[in-house]
């Protein structure tokens, strides 16, 4: 018989999903702790997002290995000294109720029962829609930077960033470093909103400075910068992408929509910031609350990062983004009660470990939410989606069949999902989560009367070719006939 | 007089270099090994261990699928296995080409809802 019926459950102590800072964290500090601990993610190595790895066939420079990469490694030799099993390359497709993790892999199908789950699974890119988001050659600044820092391309001969917060600075910055060419940078935070946050920023002087330097690059390179601006449009003739611009509001709303300007390139980079990523919390059906200071909604956590579910920790930028320093604390803090919780490590051990994390937290923290204000949802950028945009992008709905579905009585997310099919499609509407809540939302009053999806398997789409591996006719079970 | 010279020429071959010079060159980071690819019937050479869709947009090939209801031309868009955007046919088997590394002798087809 094949896999597919005699797909053993292991059972282990601890189950980690998201090998960034945080999961690795917490595994480690688990691990060390006497824990059977497995790591799972779909890349190939850990680091997550922020610390990508390049391939391991690629080799940079002592000169151009950025101190992202430095930190990076470092996390990749933690695990590698470690005791615990770590699974790249495996996609987490359903998380059940009794804590089941099920994983398709390199080598089909694998199933993991946890007695606890540290869920680490990190940030998703806002990007609320305007018409021409779907033309190719616009992509996420998350995406970009990923093509810079671990592909060591450039995302255009002549790139148009846009967005907001740190990334934006981080995209522009890396495109100069790497020798491209930045045509505009669009940031909607105008220069008294960077000075607003300037005191926050100071909580780690080393990052303020580094940041610092990078806007000090992008002054050299002569790149115009059009602070408290949004992108309107794009629109694609031949190969150059015509970028309408508008100045807008805190609030995001576009001031002046008669005097917009236009700049071009052959890719626009664009992110409004990152929210946490609510996808498994929201299946395990986790309390979750909306707090855009933390980014958006998040699962309801106690001090020591235990979810409302038993058994069930959250960490990282999944408890809120506060960004990659702070998520190192919030893993070993989350690893720690997960092993005291299961009796591994002792209540006094404990309290004497978590005190000097709670003050580097706190610290780390601070810097993190001064760049979450720096990319803080903006209720009425909602206004770029016209009519005729496509919202959802998996099913090709558009903001106009939203709108009607809500004018004819759709009062929740679940029931706009029902009717119009928007956030039904393959991405399980990580995509379009933000753009459609916000707009049902403007609607209903606040997003907690929007609600949110309720969370769905298969999490990642599975290719049947990889559920089923080598099973053949010959496989197909043929039970006897009843008799007559 | 002479350094400034070759250093414009550099700037001038830069300009007129194709989408391929989006790679970052190899003074900055060596890539140890190449492969032959098969893309919707051309064989193409790529860095061993790119990320798929990355070795389609430096050759130009933006428009990885088409949407499922009004078939428009869709590229990669998140690059980190979220948005399902660039949906390939990998030897057969449908993947997000963000979640592909280039391998010798994997074939690709383009082109899903045309």
């Amino acid at each position: 018989m094949t896999k597919i019926f005699t797909n053993d459950i292991k059972k282990v102590d601890l189950v980690v999903l998201g090998a960034g800072p945080a999961g690795v964290a917490a595994a480690n500090v688990a691990s060390k702790e006497g824990a059977e601990v497995v790591i799972i993610d779909e890349n190939s190595s850990a680091g997550g997002q922020i610390y990508r790895a390049p391939p391991n066939e690629f080799q940079p420079q002592n000169s151009f290995k950025s101190d992202e990469f430095r930190e990076g490694e470092k996390q990749r030799n933690i695990l590698e000294n470690s005791n615990l099993t770590a699974l790249f390359k495996h996609r987490v497709w359903s998380v059940s109720s009794d804590l089941v993790v099920s994983t398709v892999g390199p080598n089909g199908l694998s199933s993991w029962h946890a007695r606890s789950l540290i869920i680490a699974n990190g940030a998703l890119e806002r990007i609320i829609p305007f018409p021409g988001w779907t033309i190719p050659g616009v992509i996420g600044l998350a995406a970009s930077t990923i093509l810079l820092k671990s592909q060591y391309v450039l995302p255009g001969q002549s790139t148009v960033v846009a967005g907001c917060g740190p990334l934006l600075i981080a995209v522009a910055n890396g495109i100069i470093k790497s020798g491209g060419k930045v045509s505009a940078i669009i940031d909607l935070n105008s220069k008294s909103d960077w000075i607003k946050a300037f005191p926050r920023l100071l909580s780690r002087p080393d990052q303020l400075f580094k940041g610092m330097s990078w806007f000090a690059n992008i002054m050299k390179a002569g790149i115009k910068l059009y602070g408290g601006h949004a992108v309107t449009n794009t629109k694609q003739v031949d190969n150059v992408l015509r970028i309408s611009i508008a100045p807008i509001n805190s609030a995001g709303s576009i001031l002046d929509s008669k005097n917009q300007k236009i700049v071009e390139g052959d890719c626009l980079a664009i992110g409004h910031g990152l929210f946490p990523s609510t996808e498994i919390t929201r299946l395990l059906k986790a309390k979750h609350i909306y707090d855009p200071l933390k980014g958006g909604w998040v699962p309801l956590i106690d001090d020591d990062f235990r979810s409302s579910i038993p058994g069930v920790y959250i960490a990282g930028d999944a408890t809120g983004i506060s960004g990659a320093f702070s998520a190192v604390q919030k893993g070993r803090i989350a690893g720690m009660a997960a092993v005291r919780d299961l009796n591994v490590m002792s209540s006094q051990k404990y309290k004497a470990k978590i005190k000097s994390e709670l003050i580097i937290l706190k610290k780390n923290e601070n810097f993190g939410k001064a760049a979450v204000r720096l990319m803080k949802f903006r209720p009425e950028l909602i206004q770029t989606i016209t009519s005729e945009t496509i919202v959802c992008r998996c099913e090709d709905v558009f903001r106009s069949e939203i709108d009607e579905a809500i004018e004819s009585g759709a009062r929740d997310l679940n029931q706009l999902k029902a009717w119009t099919r928007c956030g039904m499609g393959p991405c399980q509407g990580r995509t379009c989560s933000e753009a459609i809540e916000a707009i049902l939302a403007s609607k209903v009053g606040s997003r907690e009367l929007a609600g949110q999806w309720t969370g769905r398997t298969p999490l990642r789409p599975v290719p049947i070719e990889q559920i089923i591996g080598k099973y053949t006719y010959e496989d197909i079970p043929i039970p006897e006939n009843a008799p007559l | 007089m002479f350094k400034v010279s070759i250093k414009k020429i550099f700037k001038y071959l830069d300009k007129i270099n194709t989408k391929q010079s989006l790679r970052v060159s190899g003074n900055r980071v060596v890539r140890k090994g190449y492969a032959t690819l098969t893309i919707d019937g051309c064989e193409i050479k790529a860095p061993v261990g790119e990320i798929l869709a990355v070795t389609l947009f430096v050759n130009g090939k933006l428009t990885l699928k088409y949407s499922s209801r009004i078939k428009e031309p869709r590229g990669f868009f998140c690059l980190m296995g979220s948005c399902q955007e660039c949906l390939v046919i990998v030897d057969g088997i449908i993947l997000p080409a963000c979640q592909v590394f280039v391998q010798e002798g994997t074939i690709v087809k383009t082109g899903i809802n045309k």
